[in-house]
């Protein structure tokens, strides 16, 4: 037994705090509020310097090898910025699902590109009228030639603008199948939403678009297994995510509520906010190590999908609790977009919904039990 | 990261379960009456059951599992914390009769850490054969969560100290044969320093005690007083006025040997099973959406005090001081015993209320006992409040008032 991060992976952290303090500070966000288009490309490049893209991926495909508890530990400090690029969806949904799959051809087309840092994959799988996981979904692959022809449309796609490739999931007939889409192809539009967490999240529609059959990455069972790895690796992924924001919001609190006074004396004299103080202390760590749980047993290539349900209800629910905790022991000026507060509880609403939110992995938990 | 047993807690593991599946009946999960994380405990309903009991105690003392706790003066462990944790995982898990926590847990580490040779070669084989049991003689009417209030005084006469005053919440006091008792035995100190332990025979001239009747109607509290009572000087522990010191690694230990985490996947395997064959109006409660709801919340929230307790029991093998932790750790499965009660009501209806005597009451009318008996949770042991504060001064640094 053994919760602590391995000594290579508590460097990572501290490399990757460093960087991201330096060359992400939080106003990132405030600058993507005011103009989603463009990603920070600089920023993505630099990324890809320190072989970021590649955390997971084998080396033959340009990876830097490790395993899914040295990703989580990038996405946990990547949280703590809140970071605004597309590395979520690039990485952890997409990168990694390719790499699952059997598709060599398109392995070796993709892989090393995205590792370097000169792709930008989204995730294009919710449809209209859908919440989570992927039940109901309308889009169909007709065969079309060499191909596929798809009709349908997708929401709460991330960075679609700035994505080159939509790993995208349809059904052929009734199975699962998983195509990477070239956002560049004919038929494609893409239409940018205003949503709380500025991440350019977008409906992506498909008019008659024509998918190569070399753009499949798996399709019947093998796209069905690959799914749910997605679906629970990128839960965990949120909940690392989470955690490295609420981190963020506990420090900060606390690092205010030690300076601010009122009455003649810091406001973290006082016991009503102290007792605010533990209570996120232990939302945290709860969060953490539930968490944490997860992030082994998938590291590990486990049966983790009560332990992934597990971290993932609550933490959503925890995300928010701690962060309008936040809110609550700065007082007023935690309503002002000059405290990054507020970006704190946009990125925390935005995660605690992606992959899937407090009820949703409730019932899976309930399902696990034989409920 | 590895969260999963080495391959000696593993086999220590197994060891334990094949121990208490032997050596226990069948069917004795379903004669404890208490509720995950009690202290409020009583004794059996049944003489037969305290037999049973009795004999399963000489058993785990002959294994040598009493002594799990101890440290020598080196601090060099018997078996890691880890290995603890699994023993009072799976001891509580079994609802295993209630080992003499206090002597075993409490006084012979003291012993061990701040003890002389004498005290030890006097008392500790007596802990470790099971022979004699202890009380906690901390609290007292002006100190309960605060025990730099103690006023409870020790005054030196000859070889002896004379005592004068009284203990409160004294759990199973009319059981036990010894009380492991802090006192004040410096009256000019400040609040904290010039307290002392001292090991004290309930059978002490001047010792009496008055029952106190809990909620639940069962006689597990004691009042206890002390008239004139008179305790060798060598029955002083770990160095006079260095009590409070001495106290305060203690129960860090403590929190390990007191949560009963075990507890908690049993009841609630008892609570699946219930919702898995009982209807409501027709309808499976296992298949109601809010039934299923709350099932799953309550094994969420086990399993993160499950998570908590490993990481307290790994920092004390680590030789890192818990002592924010094991206060998250006592707050978080205290507020779960509580919750869990709650909910397991919300989800029985009018059932819950039904005490085991009926036939129509669920579980042994165990949630009905539990709704009650979770109420001293987050008060036993530091309140809820006395975590936070520990939480928020020790942990975050904000200052003390």
């Amino acid at each position: 037994m053994n919760t602590d991060l391995t000594e290579e992976q508590k460097i990572l952290r501290q490399a990757a705090e460093e960087f991201l303090r330096k060359e992400c500070p939080i106003d990132l966000m405030r600058q993507r509020r005011d103009d989603s288009r463009e990603f920070d490309s600089a920023l993505w490049r630099k990324m890809a310097n320190l072989g970021w893209m590649g955390v997971g991926i084998q080396e033959e495909y340009g990876g830097s090898g490790g395993n899914f508890s040295d990703l989580a530990v990038l996405i946990e400090a990547m949280g703590g910025v809140c970071l605004p690029v597309p590395f979520f969806s690039t990485v952890v949904v997409s990168a990694a699902t390719l790499e699952q799959s059997s598709a060599s051809d398109l392995k070796t087309k993709l892989l090393p590109r995205i590792t370097a840092g000169e792709l930008v994959c989204s995730y294009a799988a919710t449809e209209p009228g859908n919440t989570y996981g992927l039940v109901n979904i309308q889009t169909q692959a007709v065969p079309d030639g060499d191909g596929f022809s798809i009709n349908g449309s997708k929401l709460f796609v991330e960075y679609a603008r700035s994505a080159d490739y939509l790993l995208t999931v349809v059904h052929e007939g009734k199975d699962l199948l998983i195509l990477m889409v070239d956002s560049s192809s004919p038929g494609v539009e893409i239409e940018s939403y205003d949503t709380l967490d500025y991440a350019d999240q977008c409906e992506v529609r498909f008019n008659d678009v024509k998918v190569p059959v070399s753009s499949v990455v798996a399709r019947g069972g093998e796209a069905t297994t690959l799914l749910k790895n997605l679906e629970e690796r990128s839960a965990v992924g949120k909940c690392a995510e989470i955690l490295g924001g609420i981190q963020v919001v506990l420090d900060m609190s606390v690092d205010y509520v030690k300076d601010r006074e009122q009455f003649g004396q810091v406001v973290g004299s006082f016991q009503a906010v102290q007792h605010h103080c533990a209570n996120m202390v232990v939302e945290v760590d709860s969060s953490r190590y539930i968490t944490m749980q997860a992030i082994w047993k998938i590291a590990q290539g486990l049966p983790a999908t009560k332990e992934v349900s597990m971290a993932k209800s609550y933490t959503s629910a925890a995300a928010i609790r701690v962060t309008k905790l936040g809110h609550q022991t700065h007082g007023a000026i935690s309503f002002c977009d000059e405290l990054d507060m507020h970006l704190y509880l946009r990125k925390a609403h935005a995660a605690s919904v992606a992959f899937g939110d407090e009820e949703y992995h409730l019932e899976k938990v309930a399902k696990e039990l034989g409920l | 990261m590895e969260i999963k047993f080495s391959d000696k807690e593993q086999a220590f593991r197994d060891e334990l379960d094949d121990f208490l599946q032997r050596e226990l009946p069948n069917d004795w999960a379903e004669k404890p009456i208490s509720w995950p994380h009690d202290y409020a405990r009583s004794g059996y309903q049944d003489e037969g059951d305290s037999v049973i009991a009795s004999i399963f105690m000489d058993k785990v003392a002959e294994k040598g599992w009493l002594t799990l706790f101890w440290r020598n003066e080196e601090g060099s462990p018997a078996s890691s914390y880890i290995e603890q944790a699994i023993f009072e995982e799976r001891m509580s898990y079994y609802r295993a009769p209630l080992l003499d926590q206090t002597g075993m847990g409490i006084v012979a580490p003291m012993l061990l850490r701040t003890g002389t040779d004498q005290q030890k070669q006097k008392w500790l084989p007596r802990i470790a054969s099971g022979e004699i049991s202890f009380w906690l003689g901390y609290s007292e009417p002006n100190a309960g969560s605060d025990l730099g209030s103690v006023r409870t005084h020790a005054v030196e006469d000859g070889d002896e100290y004379i005592l004068n005053g009284q203990k409160c919440w004294s759990s199973g006091a009319h059981l036990a044969d010894y009380s492991w008792m802090i006192v004040r035995t410096d009256p000019e100190a400040r609040k904290h320093q010039g307290l002392s332990f001292f090991i004290v025979d309930n059978k002490t001239p001047g010792i009496t005690m008055d029952p106190v009747i809990n909620i639940l109607g069962d006689h597990s509290f004691n009042n206890v007083f002390l008239n004139n009572v008179r305790v060798p000087k060598e029955n002083l522990v770990g160095g006079k006025n260095r009590g409070f010191y001495n106290l305060m690694t203690a129960l860090d230990h403590e929190r390990i040997t007191l949560v009963g985490i075990g507890g908690f996947k049993r009841m609630f395997e008892e609570l699946l099973d219930y919702v898995k064959s009982t209807k409501h109006n027709g309808e499976l409660l296992a298949e109601n959406q809010s039934v299923r709801n709350k099932m799953a919340r309550i094994a969420t929230r086990i399993e993160i005090g499950y998570m908590l307790f490993w990481r307290t029991a790994e920092m004390l093998d680590h030789a890192q001081d818990p002592n924010v932790e094991s206060s998250i750790l006592k707050l978080t499965a205290t507020e779960l015993a509580r919750d869990m009660a709650e909910l397991a009501m919300e989800i029985m209806g009018p059932y819950g209320q039904l005490s085991g005597k009926s036939k129509w009451a669920p579980i042994r009318g165990l949630v009905a006992r539990g709704f009650l008996e979770s109420i001293s949770a987050t008060i036993g042991a530091g309140t809820s409040e006395v975590q936070r504060n520990i939480i928020a001064q020790r942990g975050l640094g904000l200052p003390r008032r």
